[in-house]
């Protein structure tokens, strides 16, 4: 255990007293991301597990990993490359939003935790990998850094850090861009990287997404096939169902997702987009919205938040319904914004402590009722 | 006694700021610069007069009825100031529309007149008046500056970005459209506000 030995022996220099204290939190951070911490919580009843927060963000991240590898190849793929040179060209161009959004998100975090004395939370791990997944590949990076700042300070911060966010850190990042910048967010370029090299064909490459194409010409030139595995053009992560679902199975598998949100954001979307069907609104099938754009992305890694979404059993299955069935709705109904995953989500994190609250107001009221009978 | 009741209101008791008074019209006039100070000046005028005229008239009106003759002075006061903008800065006025009639049902005016104006002398409720208004308009004046400069990169109306920066002129730069919209501004009030009080301990409450 040579790295515990040297960590050990930098730990006085960062302690109460010592040279470099001012910057514990840091240490602090490092230490625990690097060894399992041998303190346990002192207060509070806790279900006691071998997991702590650093371990379930992982698991998270290697739930991300399958659409983030597909995301590179698929970069590639819209600018006319195939097989490894396209995974490689779409790593390459991936990479500076990835560290922007790291370098700056934890920048905040650490100069936060540092002001306030605390201990550095890991929560930022997740978002700062969820932002560029989010993001039109070829987003100018100060916007990627601007939404970053905005989202880390009035969302996270202001309300008090990791796990007392309201909103989803990483979707509310994507928001202000989107609302910020909307040329650049939106449109028929955006989605295509425009950087030559590697002999990509970039020149003039460019076409709605399918999300775009269903708002307005009611169809798409893929095929649900494409859709499904994921070789359409749309934000960088969001478009492959296959990779997101070998994602959902491993949160699932470990828990650390809960499945009544996952199941009910897909069947409220499916219902809505039955309805609509059935209305004859749209012509194209219901299920082509859990395919295309940031639907399954959505439900799978955002509305799960387990900070932002309701705490109730009764209350997730509520939430999800909704959120699923909104998307869909505004996709449909509103031409502003075709897609509506993001907003959907947004707006039922505000609603989700209000069910909350009618949820546990209705338990009381039953288990009062149970007693007024027995008497 | 005078002089505190000018500078008061600029910081430690900014109606904006500390009393969270007129926080809608700080929202809805504050795209540009320009209206933000016509808007200012305007709900300066007012406050200044009706303070003057209310602390004149307090011991000859009847408590009861107050509220409403100080409508009346208010809404008097505002009509002169709408028909003064009309005749002098037209297209201003064309901008804050509706906004300089409800300048009425501003909380800071009926606040100072309430608060103060009622049980203190004339000049003092005057000085009051102004102090507040200039609380006011500086206020609105920072969440204008930064709105119009990262809105739409200008300052009172003129280019302060270059127009090379643009990214329809081969840049990088955008400006950030958002900050048109009232959300963004309620936000910089915030930051003003979260910046307000880590300056001033006193004022954070425990």
């Amino acid at each position: 255990m040579g790295l515990r030995k040297i960590v050990d022996n930098l730990k006085p220099t960062f302690s109460e007293g010592g040279k470099l204290s001012f910057l514990g939190s840091t240490f602090e951070a490092f230490e625990t991301f690097l060894f399992v911490p041998n303190t346990t919580t002192q207060k509070g009843a806790h279900i006691r597990d071998c997991n702590d927060m650093k371990r379930t963000m992982i698991v998270v991240i290697v739930a991300l990993i399958p659409a983030f590898l597909f995301g590179c190849y698929n970069t590639g793929a819209m600018v006319g490359l195939s097989g490894f040179t396209a995974f490689l060209y779409g790593l390459v161009r991936i990479l500076p939003m990835l560290c922007v959004s790291y370098i700056v998100g934890l920048a905040i975090e650490f100069a936060y935790a540092q002001m306030r004395h605390e201990e550095v939370n890991e929560g930022y791990l997740v978002t700062g990998l969820l932002i560029p997944m989010i993001m039109p590949v070829s987003t100018p990076l100060w916007m990627v850094a601007l939404g970053v700042a905005f989202s880390v300070v009035f969302v996270k911060e202001v309300f008090g850090g990791t796990g007392m966010n309201i909103f989803n850190p990483a979707l509310t990042a994507r928001a202000f861009v989107f609302f910020a910048f909307t040329p650049q967010m939106s449109g028929e370029e955006v989605w295509y990287s425009k950087w030559t090299m590697m002999g990509a064909q970039v020149d003039g490459v460019s076409g709605a997404t399918a999300l775009e194409q269903l708002a307005t010409k009611g169809d798409m030139q893929w095929s649900a096939l494409d859709a499904f595995l994921g070789f359409i053009p749309g934000s960088f992560g969001e478009t492959s169902t296959l990779c997101i679902l070998i994602g959902a199975a491993i949160l699932l598998f470990t828990g650390v997702a809960s499945w009544r949100t996952m199941l009910s954001v897909f069947v409220g979307g499916l219902a809505m987009g039955y309805l609509f069907q059935a209305l004859g609104v749209t012509e194209y099938p219901a299920y082509y919205h859990l395919l295309v754009g940031g639907f399954a992305f959505g439900a799978v890694f955002m509305a799960t938040d387990p900070v932002t979404s309701a705490q109730t059993e009764t209350g997730k299955y509520i939430v999800g319904f909704m959120t699923g069935a909104l998307a869909v709705m505004t996709r449909v109904i509103n031409p502003a914004y075709p897609e509506g995953m993001m907003l959907a989500i947004l707006f039922m994190n505000a609603l989700a402590p209000t069910i909350d609250y009618f949820v546990v107001e209705a338990n009381i009221r039953r288990r009062k009722n149970r007693i007024k009978t027995v008497k | 006694m005078n002089i505190k009741n000018l500078t008061n209101p600029l910081s430690l008791n900014n109606p904006v700021i500390v009393q969270i008074l007129g926080i809608c019209s700080s929202l809805a006039v504050t795209v540009k610069m320009k209206p933000a100070l016509v808007m200012g000046l305007s709900v300066m005028v007012v406050t200044a007069f009706s303070n003057l005229v209310m602390s004149s008239l307090r011991k000859g009106i009847p408590s009861r009825i107050r509220i409403i003759v100080q409508l009346v002075v208010i809404a008097a006061l505002v009509i002169l100031v709408d028909q003064f903008l009309k005749a002098y800065v037209y297209d201003v006025s064309k901008q804050l529309s509706v906004y300089v009639g409800l300048i009425i049902t501003n909380c800071i005016i009926m606040g100072r007149v309430e608060a103060y104006a009622l049980g203190n002398k004339p000049w003092d409720s005057f000085l009051d008046g102004i102090g507040n208004g200039l609380g006011y308009a500086a206020i609105l004046l920072i969440i204008a500056f930064f709105r119009e400069l990262f809105g739409s990169g200008q300052i009172f109306g003129m280019q302060v970005i270059p127009e090379s920066w643009y990214i329809a002129n081969g840049g990088f730069y955008s400006n950030i459209g958002l900050m048109l919209f009232p959300p963004m501004a309620l936000i910089i009030v915030g930051c003003i506000i979260w910046i307000h009080r880590s300056l001033n301990k006193d004022l954070q409450e425990k």
